[in-house]
């Protein structure tokens, strides 16, 4: 057990994958800082000086504060307070941790559906390929903003607001993880369609495998890194989508927000001089997007799978 | 051609029946549409009536068909909200979406391929690689964010005293980074000239241009990048061929070759892409005309969305699934007429 997995480890160290990664700093900075924004959010309870979610700790007197650097600031709150007088960091650590939970759980359902429809079309062929491409098509070329936006409308109108309130987290996973099935599908159906002429797969044929082992022991395995690279870009993509949604009002309540609706919660308040309730949270979505943007880049340049280019 | 044609256009009808299938199955999901119309004074025996009167009992087949029929003649049903056909409130909103859009596809257009090209000629150059790194960093921001920090910065103003003001230098920085602010950030302005029909334009009057600045700069800001992009990686793909070369090898002026000779063949995918990514851009809109209650369509289906409205839903979603599917089929068409590779009849390969 122990020898299985230093072997592993020693052979990630001498990979390819390590050693360019040492040697590229805009990576490792990136890298660092993701690591640091994914530790606040996951340990935002640990961390965060005020529990956004419990009312009781919140008192409406100390709405609209500003960040403890400038005139009038409390160090009771290091970034101020929003205008229902929570905690900023506190609320944006507990944003930072949902944004985070639908930007990968969304990923997680693309990828899932992406890898079953795109295995599908690329090795069944035929009458399958056309179906799901197809809809594919239509659904990419309909942008999958605009996707979302109608489905998250469609459901907010049907369940009423408190109640889509409620599950809104589980919503906006499945919203934005059906919206954008199309990225991972087509990346998988294109490296499979390359894997598929080659001679391991006759090899596995001729042995007499069944179709599902072929596709999901011997393919699979082979499209991996593109499903990898194209799967952290979707992350920044679903935040920025997530946080869209949210801003529309389409996505997660106040009371549970994300960074999104604490962007959209402070906009109301920026004519009246309080900038930081909503630049604030708007730095660390754009810094937490950005990040994994140089990483997805990082990532191709090294990989540099088959991309579909659409 | 002819082959292609029809099935392009048969691949587009089929979409547009899937759609209003969509937009019926939503109308007929949302409520009851008994309960909208009538109170609660109405007796049971009247409400089965009316129930028959509107065709309510039929079967959902016969339903649709209707909704399809009147749908093809235009008729979307009336607002909730707006007490008229729908039809008629989004095409009192459509100018105001179609000049932002406009506006914003201008200001691409002459930015992106300049720099484009510019990244791709001189690839090693700092000034390339500033635009590449603000094109990444435009690409991480929202539009939303963009549209809030130019309200900001030249809307509401930012005033900015780091620095000692009792020096020469510390004045000056203090001035240099302070914004003054004032620029409208909320509607279209009252100074709009009637064009025709329902389309009153900003574009005639310097209060409407004004107006249009924000809204059209933060749309571009999010399409910026990707295109700057776009036509970067196609231009440094196109430099690499025999034909460049060979009219290298000839002596032909460098300007020559990058603007008529490389730029003709770099801007053929730009196109395509830049046609499909208008659709991109309406659910763009969708954003921008709620931060700057621009009194577009998209603000109009937002409203629409939080006064259940849900006739007006239906025919947005209607609308803007014709415009995508034109759209979609004219990019497709224009693609296979000049570009000879591409394989008509659509058989595999």
């Amino acid at each position: 057990m122990s020898t299985a997995t230093l072997s592993r480890w020693s052979r990630f160290r001498e990979s390819f994958l390590w050693y360019s990664f040492k040697r590229d700093k805009i990576a490792i900075v990136s890298f660092v800082v993701f690591v640091l924004i994914v530790a606040a959010g996951v340990f935002a309870p640990l961390l965060a000086p005020a529990d956004p979610y419990d009312l009781t700790q919140i008192n409406i007197m100390n709405s609209e504060l500003p960040p403890m650097w400038l005139d009038g600031g409390d160090p009771q709150f290091p970034l101020g307070t929003d205008a229902q007088g929570r905690d900023l960091l506190s609320t944006i650590l507990y944003g930072t941790r949902v944004s985070l939970l639908i930007g990968f759980g969304a990923v997680l359902l693309q990828s899932l559906l992406g890898i079953l429809f795109g295995l599908l079309a690329g090795y069944l062929g035929g009458r399958v390929d056309a179906l799901l491409m197809r809809v594919a098509d239509v659904q990419l070329s309909f942008s999958t903003l605009m996707v979302a936006i109608i489905v998250g409308a469609v459901f907010k109108a049907s369940f009423g607001n408190l109640m889509f309130g409620e599950i809104a987290i589980y919503m906006l996973i499945l919203i934005i993880g059906v919206a954008e099935w199309p990225q991972i599908a087509r990346t998988v159906r294109a490296s499979v369609l390359a894997e598929k002429k080659k001679e391991y797969v006759d090899a596995a044929k001729v042995m007499g495998f069944r179709t599902n082992r072929i596709m999901f022991r011997h393919i699979l395995p082979n499209t991996l890194s593109p499903i990898f690279v194209i799967g952290t870009v979707q992350i920044a993509n679903a935040i920025i989508s997530e946080a869209a949604l949210s801003f529309l009002g389409l996505g997660m309540p106040e009371t549970q927000p994300s960074l999104g609706s604490l962007i959209k919660s402070g906009f109301d308040y920026i004519q009246s001089g309080s900038w930081w309730i909503t630049l604030i949270p708007g730095l660390v979505l754009v810094v937490l997007v950005l990040v994994i943007n140089l990483l997805g880049d990082w990532l191709r340049d090294v990989m540099n799978p088959r991309l579909y280019k659409g | 051609m002819l082959a292609f044609l029809v099935q392009r256009i048969g691949q587009a009808m089929l979409v547009m029946f899937v759609i209003s299938v969509i937009a019926f199955s939503i109308q007929d999901g949302l409520g009851d549409p008994l309960q909208q119309m009538v109170g609660q004074s109405v007796s049971a025996a009247e409400r089965v009536k009316l129930r028959d009167d509107l065709g309510l009992n039929d079967s959902i087949v016969v339903q649709y068909a209707r909704f399809a029929g009147k749908a093809v003649q235009g008729d979307l049903g009336t607002s909730y909200f707006y007490g008229e056909p729908t039809l008629d409130v989004i095409m009192e909103h459509l100018p105001a979406t179609l000049e932002l859009v406009i506006a914003a596809s201008l200001m691409i257009a002459f930015l992106s391929v300049p720099i484009g090209v510019y990244a791709a000629i001189k690839p090693r150059a700092w000034l390339s690689k500033f635009f590449m790194g603000v094109s990444t960093v435009g690409i991480s921001i929202p539009v939303f964010l963009t549209a809030i920090v130019l309200i900001q910065l030249f809307s509401i103003g930012v005033t900015v005293d780091w620095f000692p003001d009792d020096t020469g230098w510390g004045q000056w920085l203090n001035g240099a980074l302070s914004t003054n602010g004032g620029m409208p950030s909320y509607g279209r302005g009252d100074d709009l000239t009637h064009l025709f029909g329902t389309w009153y334009s900003g574009f005639f009057s310097e209060n409407g241009l004004l107006h249009l600045l924000l809204p059209a700069v933060s749309l571009a800001s999010i399409m910026l990048p990707l295109f700057i992009r776009l036509i970067r990686a196609e231009m440094m793909e196109v430099l690499q061929s025999d034909y460049i070369r060979y009219a290298q090898a000839k002596g032909l002026a460098p300007r020559r070759i990058h603007f008529l000779h490389a730029l003709k063949n770099t801007m053929l995918p730009v196109i395509t892409v830049g046609g499909v990514q208008l659709g991109i851009m309406v659910a763009y809109t969708i954003l921008t005309e709620t931060v700057f209650q621009w009194p577009g369509v998209g603000l109009m289906f937002l409203e629409a969305i939080t006064r259940s409205d849900i006739p007006l839903i239906v025919a947005y979603l209607m609308v803007v699934g014709l415009v995508f599917v034109i759209t979609n089929t004219v990019v497709d068409l224009i693609y296979g007429l000049v570009n000879p590779t591409v394989k008509l009849t659509g058989k595999k390969a």
